[in-house]
């Protein structure tokens, strides 16, 4: 067994008391959103720095893309590479709906959705018939062939230029999104009702249901789960939540380019998961956090960021062996369960 | 991030927004000038990806790690061949230095990074190999300097090309079929028929009664790492008197190897031929019918093989 599967072992054995107290934490989790979104909403009030408040609104487009990549590789253990086929398809979604059509924001909104969630599933029945890295492929595959159309259809999506001059942003219910702070809040309020979301799809019977599969879906379909079923939702699911990222990237950029839909977008979300950790929660919105401040410090010392990125991803991948938020949870049982040892 | 330029004879003449030119593919099957040159240039596409392909397909049949990074290989061969031309001026001391140097780095490169996540996540052998595909393009351009490079057409080979039924071949591009299927063959008999390759063959299948027997495993495994190095780094050689060199140039060869790996059958070298063959054909009359939407084609036709057979034309059945 290896040690990342231990760790997810682990995870697993402690579902008894998570679902004993499963109402308590569910307020816990609200209050924690809360008090997340009350630091991220009195920010702008403390700093009127504008790269911070852009840097939390790429920490939300990429942490709602990571972590809803993460329902797909820790909880369900389908290791997707081609996750960022959806992050560009929300980004072009919305952005080609405002520029063509012209709805109001929110309407736009639900709209990307639903086409992310027929596009999802037509590609997810597809695809999550395949088993592991045969999944990984096809997904990678389509992410391609996304990205190609793209690239070739021109007329309808600016080909490798992109959506350019800007995405419209008209004001809607007093909120108006050409303002910097008010498109601030809108992406953490995006950011903190996401991630809830996600929290409550990982901790409901569903999320557990996933954990089975992916600890043993043999098992899970002689207890009478349909497994298949399973995997296209919770991969809709996550698509659903990667396109809300797009959404917010296209928000931010004003703009939709075709390097949204590109694999490497794939292979950042992967990476941002295991610099982060895949066994908790949080991890990935730890891995995204990290990586945009390496990104973003090491662009600034050398031009040679790929050097730096990659020893920091080996270091990682051959020293820890797992990500950092594991790797902190696993080092603080140890210290409680000595502690209580002794004691 | 298209680096097989040459195999477009039709991109000069493309021109705005037109995705589908079936007029230009149909006329083109009925003249046989053009038949040629289109099956040409579509097996030299093929050959290469071929070479880079089977060592990704060997790597993954004996040691079940996907190499994400060989495309670096490729690049490194042809790297490192043009550096030699330069220097030496020799053509095949370029070739030799591209296979022999990508070689080295496949060796150790296995033994000390990729030897260490053996057994764990199938993430973390994406992850290390993904952390040298970032290294690697950045060592290049250290070295190299990130602007396009050219090693230029060897003097041997600056000959008037060859007519073919009216189509025009270069004589160089029947040099590197010629080379591509030797090593092809060598490869194909050297499993098949020699010791070494029946002990490659049965650590495959079995790594702990290999080992069991007294053999070093880990030896073999370097080995074979050493050689889908050997193989990249030819094609990369190969590559580099008809190809620009940049860093990064590695990534497109790569992944279309992975769709030449997927189509054939992880793990089939026969699998990995006729992928690679039809790959290339698909690029170079695909070019010509869809000049915009060619990779599209290749992702379509792989999604197509992995939907109706997800193990490959040529792969065992999936488990």
């Amino acid at each position: 067994m290896t040690e990342l599967q231990a760790a997810r072992a682990a995870d697993s054995l402690s579902a008894p008391r998570l679902e004993a107290g499963s109402k308590r934490l569910r307020y816990l989790d609200l209050l924690v959103a809360l008090a997340a979104f009350a630091v991220l909403a009195l920010l702008p009030l403390v700093s009127d720095s504008k790269a911070l408040l852009d840097f939390v609104i790429r920490c939300s487009a990429y942490g709602l893309f990571a972590t809803s990549l993460n329902l797909l590789v820790g909880y369900t253990g389908m290791i997707s590479f081609g996750h960022g086929m959806f992050f560009g398809l929300g980004a072009y979604g919305y952005g080609l709906i405002m520029q063509r059509i012209g709805v109001p924001i929110p309407l736009a909104f639900l709209a990307t959705l639903a086409i992310t969630a027929v596009v999802a599933t037509i590609i997810g029945a597809i695809c999550v018939r395949l088993k592991e890295i045969y999944f990984a492929f096809v997904t990678l595959a389509f992410q391609m062939l996304i990205h190609s159309t793209i690239l070739s259809w021109s007329s309808f999506t600016g080909g490798d230029q992109g959506l350019r001059g800007g995405i419209p942003r008209p004001p809607f219910l007093g909120i108006d999104l050409s303002n910097h702070v008010h498109l601030y809040l809108a992406s953490c309020v995006l950011l903190v009702l996401g991630l809830l979301a996600m929290r409550q799809i990982a901790a409901s019977p569903f999320g557990y249901t996933l954990r089975m599969i992916r600890d043993n879906p043999m098992r899970a379909s002689f207890i009478g789960i349909d497994v298949w079923r399973a995997k296209l939702t919770v991969f809709v699911l996550a698509a659903l939540f990667a396109s809300t990222g797009g959404m917010v990237m296209a928000l931010f950029v004003s703009g939709a380019y075709p390097e949204f839909a590109y694999w490497t977008i794939s292979g950042e979300g992967i990476f941002i998961n295991m610099l982060g950790g895949v066994a908790t929660f949080l991890g990935p919105m730890v891995g995204t956090v990290l990586l945009l401040i390496l990104n973003d410090t090491v662009t600034r010392f050398t031009e040679y960021h790929g050097i730096v990125l990659g020893v920091v991803i080996l270091f990682f991948a051959i020293g820890l062996r797992k990500g950092l938020m594991d790797f902190v949870v696993e080092w603080y049982t140890q210290r409680r369960d000595r502690a209580s040892g002794q004691g | 991030m298209d680096a097989w330029t040459f195999a477009r004879p039709s991109s000069a003449r493309r021109n705005g927004n037109d995705t589908l030119d079936l007029d230009a593919l149909a006329s083109c099957f009925t003249s046989s000038a053009c038949l040629v040159t289109q099956t040409t240039s579509g097996l030299i596409i093929g050959m290469l990806l071929f070479l880079v392909a089977v060592g990704l397909t060997l790597i993954f049949g004996v040691l079940k790690v996907v190499n994400f990074s060989h495309g670096a290989f490729y690049m490194f061969g042809a790297y490192f061949a043009m550096t030699s031309y330069q220097l030496t001026g020799s053509f095949a001391l370029a070739m030799l230095c591209g296979a022999a140097g990508t070689a080295i780095l496949g060796l150790i490169f296995e033994r000390v990074f990729m030897s260490r996540v053996y057994g764990a996540d199938v993430l973390m052998q994406l992850l290390v190999c993904y952390a040298f595909v970032l290294i690697f393009d950045d060592v290049v351009r250290l070295i190299w300097g990130p602007e396009f490079r050219s090693m230029g057409m060897p003097t041997a080979f600056q000959v008037v090309p060859l007519f073919i039924a009216g189509g025009v071949v270069p004589p160089y591009y029947l040099l590197l079929i010629g080379v591509a299927l030797a090593a092809a063959i060598v490869l194909g008999v050297g499993l098949a028929r020699t010791r070494i390759g029946k002990v490659i063959r049965a650590a495959a299948y079995n790594p702990s009664m290999v080992s069991a027997l007294g053999i070093n495993t880990g030896l073999i495994y370097g080995g074979v790492f050493a050689i889908g190095g050997l193989l990249a780094g030819l094609a990369g050689a190969l590559a580099a008197p008809v190809r620009s060199l940049t860093p990064g140039m590695g990534f497109s060869v790569l992944i279309e190897s992975f769709i030449v790996t997927v189509i054939g059958g992880m793990g089939s070298i026969l699998g990995a031929l006729i992928g690679a063959l039809l790959l290339g054909l698909i690029r170079s009359f695909g070019s010509l019918g869809f000049p915009l939407f060619t990779e599209g084609l290749m992702y379509l036709f792989m999604v197509i093989v992995l939907v109706s057979r997800p193990s490959g034309l040529f792969g065992k059945e999936v488990a």
